[in-house]
């Protein structure tokens, strides 16, 4: 039987050999065909060395997530076939150098596999190429293998690098159709697995750091600063190279504590600013966070989990730093933390928390993880015309000239005040890190401490009050009832997918606002439920001990890990079929 | 014009009487009056400890942040309004200690900004220990032994380190430490100024007799040149049982940070604030 386009193509080899990069040009090359995909990279915390992978699961359908099973196999060294075995489909590919890997002794485990030895270094050393070059012979050759139209790469090779010039372009095609001929002249044989185009499309393969960063840019962040940390790298590399044409300024600073001041320092002189670190990077911001906090400062901080404590696995992905962010800093203050769950809900809701910094003055934090940040997903284009802009209550010039005794601080309903701007004329007060008065000046008055705490908690009750409900997919009713939050989202779809065809029906709800929780919401769908489940990537349960607390409720059961994987669709399946007994 | 009295509070300063802060309040406001700026035109930073507490004493646009982080702030400022004349100013336990790296790292830069620190070689507010700039051998609360370590040299390492104004006053002379505040002002680039302030509760060593017996002007020897980085580096390794040199010791002309972004050049960044969501198609052409 021949199954078209549906597979998961991986490539795996040393780190430096860019497979990054080829898994990406795999990505598009499949998008472009019409093709839904989504690119899952694993990668050691070196730059040389080490086992490096990319895989490109592709389907006609909408996919969300990585699948366990691999169809074909790009096997840059012998390693990547012994370290994969396990994962390889029956009658799956594997593409290796002729040269270079011997796989005679290799135990296959009574696997059927399709042995494609090719000349990957032969044939990139005589199309001009350095040893890099293998991987588009790989690419050329698994074009071959899936009796694709080799001229759909030599269209991409163009598109990615014709700024490169032509020499660069001819050593690309050259070593791409140097495998392809290969395999069509030595392996005539079909493939069992076939892409084909079906239409063009004109869609995004985009990871949700960039999507962030893009949110940013078109809410109109003007100061991105950031100290490189994994798995939030990548936003400070997108915004350095995107950000500089919108007028965004970019800064590396010296350490995340850095970071954190000069952010605040940028929010409280009046733009919109944004920083990204991990973990540990957060551990230091603590304290600047709340200094936004009790300066009223609008601030927006990306938190993109790795598996902690400490440095933890740098280059793996948990969702383990959410009681963390719900508590980072000493006191009590509004802490907003907003989750997004796939590369949509990363760019909108990026732009939104500039909205609610400034409406709300305070801190904000968008929690991401590695899986999220870093996995590429074939999306439609952002539709940013839908993207609003409020910076809240900033008070005039005008209305300042008639102010004889301006108030940063003034005690309102909403617990929010008319902000000005330092430079504007009869504004002038101190943003003051101590307790404070309505001018912000130091006092320590019991009455005004009491005032004052009540005021800036004030603010998070609003927000609370405008939340928009959490959003349940899924039909009304069902055998099982998923909550999570995050990166979950996009196994939890394919699981669900996965189980309608099997008669199973799920629902899902997803808590994109984890602080303020939305109470009332959760609470209904999980009385409601026949059977529920929580899905989180960490030990000790700490979405679903939100729940509890909030809700004062339990939950049924839970999914959890924390080896640093994501979570497979098939992992949930499986949960959700024991439940549904 | 501003008169020194618009730069009032109705806050009386709380420092003990006879404290060196009460030099540098003086000189900075006057040096503020005697550049005509009006209290909504400029930002003050501050950092954590008796310095830290003139944020209440002074009619400015204020910042009072965390104890070593007053510098950080000041940049983002600068990022954000590149149009606004920024001061930091703090203690050497809040610049020397804690935030040393940042004091660092933005001479590094040398971002156009003026960074004024209060440094009475002892921490006052929380009552008498050892700070970065205690000599050897001072007895505190916390070194009841005496000191081990050498104190950090301040302005050596803002001469090494990028800054393009660097320079040394004294709260005893306000009229002098003025001068130097209203030079680093009008400097462009990073203006640094470290203040000999005596602690009169907690530094019964450095005090306003030790220092008059010491300090003398680099502006009244003759052949100094404030142009010469190692004649000025050198100045910084006097030895303070004998002399201690005040006044500018080293100039640089040179672009600061903010002079390197085109983003800049359009004006400050607060200036471009939009209304409405920005056009990303473009953007999105790199990701089919």
């Amino acid at each position: 039987m021949v199954t078209i386009n549906t597979l998961q193509w991986k490539i795996g080899g040393p780190a430096g050999l860019g497979i990054k990069t080829t898994g990406e040009m795999f990505a598009r090359l499949c998008m472009h065909a019409g093709l839904h995909v989504f690119g899952y990279t694993e990668y050691p915390s070196l730059i040389r060395g080490g086992h490096n992978t990319y895989q490109a699961y592709v389907s006609e359908k909408k996919i969300r997530a990585q699948v366990h099973l691999v169809d074909v196999l790009i096997a840059l060294n012998k390693e990547t076939i012994s370290l994969h075995l396990d994962e390889l489909a029956d009658q799956a590919a594997i593409i290796y150098d002729i040269d270079k890997v011997q796989v005679d002794d290799i135990d296959l485990k009574g696997k059927q596999l399709h042995f494609y030895p090719i000349p990957l270094t032969k044939c990139a050393k005589e199309s001009g190429g350095s040893d890099v070059m293998m991987n588009n012979v790989a690419l050329g050759a698994t074009l071959a293998v899936l009796d694709y139209d080799i001229a759909n790469l030599h269209a991409l090779i163009e598109e990615t690098f014709g700024k490169k010039g032509e020499k660069i372009v001819k050593i690309n095609k050259d070593s791409a159709h140097c495998g392809y001929d290969f395999v069509k002249r030595n392996f005539p044989q079909d493939f069992h697995i076939k892409l084909r185009s079906i239409g063009t499309s004109n869609r995004i393969l985009i990871a949700a750091n960039e999507a962030m960063g893009m949110g940013a840019i078109a809410a109109g962040c003007k100061f991105y600063v950031a100290y490189p940390m994994t798995p939030t790298s990548s936003i400070l590399h997108f915004m350095a190279e995107y950000g500089p044409k919108y007028g965004v300024l970019v800064r590396h600073a010296e350490d995340e504590i850095g970071v954190i001041n000069q952010a605040v320092g940028a929010g409280y002189a009046g733009v919109r600013v944004m920083c990204a670190t991990s973990g540990g990077g957060f551990s230091l911001m603590t304290e600047g966070y709340g200094l936004a906090a009790m300066t009223e400062t609008p601030v927006v901080i990306v938190e993109g989990q790795r598996p902690g404590p400490a440095t933890g696995l740098p280059t793996w992905t948990e969702q383990g730093d959410l009681r963390f962010v719900l508590h980072a800093h000493q006191g009590d203050f509004p802490r907003i933390v907003l989750a997004p769950g796939d590369t949509q809900e990363a760019f909108f809701l990026t732009a939104e928390a500039f909205n609610i910094a400034e409406r709300y003055q305070t801190p904000v934090i968008l929690l991401t993880d590695k899986h999220l940040g870093e996995s590429h997903e074939s999306t439609e284009p952002f539709e940013y015309t839908k993207i609003t802009i409020d910076h809240g209550e900033l008070i005039s010039d005008e209305t300042l000239t008639k102010e004889t005794d301006y108030k940063r601080y003034q005690f309102t309903d909403s617990g929010i005040s008319p902000r000005s701007l330092p430079g504007q004329a009869g504004g002038v007060y101190l943003a003051n890190s101590d307790e404070h008065d309505e001018h912000g000046d130091s006092v320590e008055g019991a009455d005004n401490r009491t005032r004052m705490v009540e005021k800036r908690m004030r603010k998070f009750t609003m927000l609370e009050k405008s939340l928009p409900k959490p959003t349940l997919y899924g039909p009304e009713s069902a055998d099982v009832t998923i909550l999570s939050f995050g990166s979950t989202k996009g196994a939890i779809f394919d699981a669900i997918d996965i189980l309608e065809q099997e008669k199973i029906p799920v629902n899902f709800l997803q808590v994109t606002f984890l602080s303020p929780f939305p109470t009332q919401a959760v609470k209904e769908v999980v009385t409601k439920a026949k059977k529920t489940l929580v899905v989180e990537g960490n030990y000790t349960g700490q979405f679903e001990s939100l729940i509890r607390e909030h809700c004062l409720t339990e939950v049924h059961e839970h999914l959890r890990r924390y080896d640093g994987r994501p979570f497979y669709a098939l992992d949930i399946v499986t949960k959700v079929k024991e439940m549904a007994k | 014009m501003s008169v020194v009295k618009d730069f009032e509070t109705e806050h009386f300063p709380t420092w003990c009487p006879g404290c060196g802060n009460f030099g540098i309040w003086v000189s900075m406001k006057q040096a503020i009056v005697n550049l005509g700026y009006a209290p909504h035109e400029l930002v003050l930073v501050f950092g954590v400890g008796c310095s830290g507490n003139m944020s209440n004493f002074i009619n400015v646009y204020g910042f009072h942040g965390l104890h070593g982080r007053p510098v950080p702030v000041a940049e983002g400022i600068r990022a954000a309004n590149s149009g606004i004349k920024v001061l930091a100013t703090g203690g050497d336990g809040d610049g020397y200690g804690e935030g040393l790296g940042h004091f660092i790292h933005t001479m590094r830069g040398n971002w156009d900004m003026t960074y004024v620190v209060h440094n009475n070689q002892v921490y006052g507010l929380t009552t008498g220990q050892t700070s970065p700039t205690s000599m050897k051998g001072f007895q505190t609360k916390s070194t009841p032994s005496g000191v081990v370590e050498v104190p950090v040299n301040p302005l050596a390492l803002a001469i090494t380190s990028g800054a393009t104004f660097v320079a040394r006053g004294f709260a005893g002379d306000a009229k002098h430490l003025t001068s130097l505040i209203e030079q680093g002002m009008r400097h462009k680039g990073f203006s640094f100024i470290d203040v000999l302030q005596p602690c009169v509760t907690f530094n019964r060593l450095n005090t306003y007799q030790w220092f008059t017996e010491r300090v003398y002007k680099l502006e009244e020897k003759e052949g100094y040149d404030p142009k010469n980085k190692m004649m000025a580096l050198e100045k910084t390794f006097e030895d303070w049982n004998k002399n201690i040199p005040t006044g500018v010791f080293y100039l640089e002309d040179k672009p600061s940070y903010e002079d390197n972004f085109a983003q800049l050049s359009k004006g400050p960044l607060v200036k471009n604030r939009v209304d409405t969501q920005l056009d990303v198609s473009p953007l999105m052409e790199d990701f089919r």
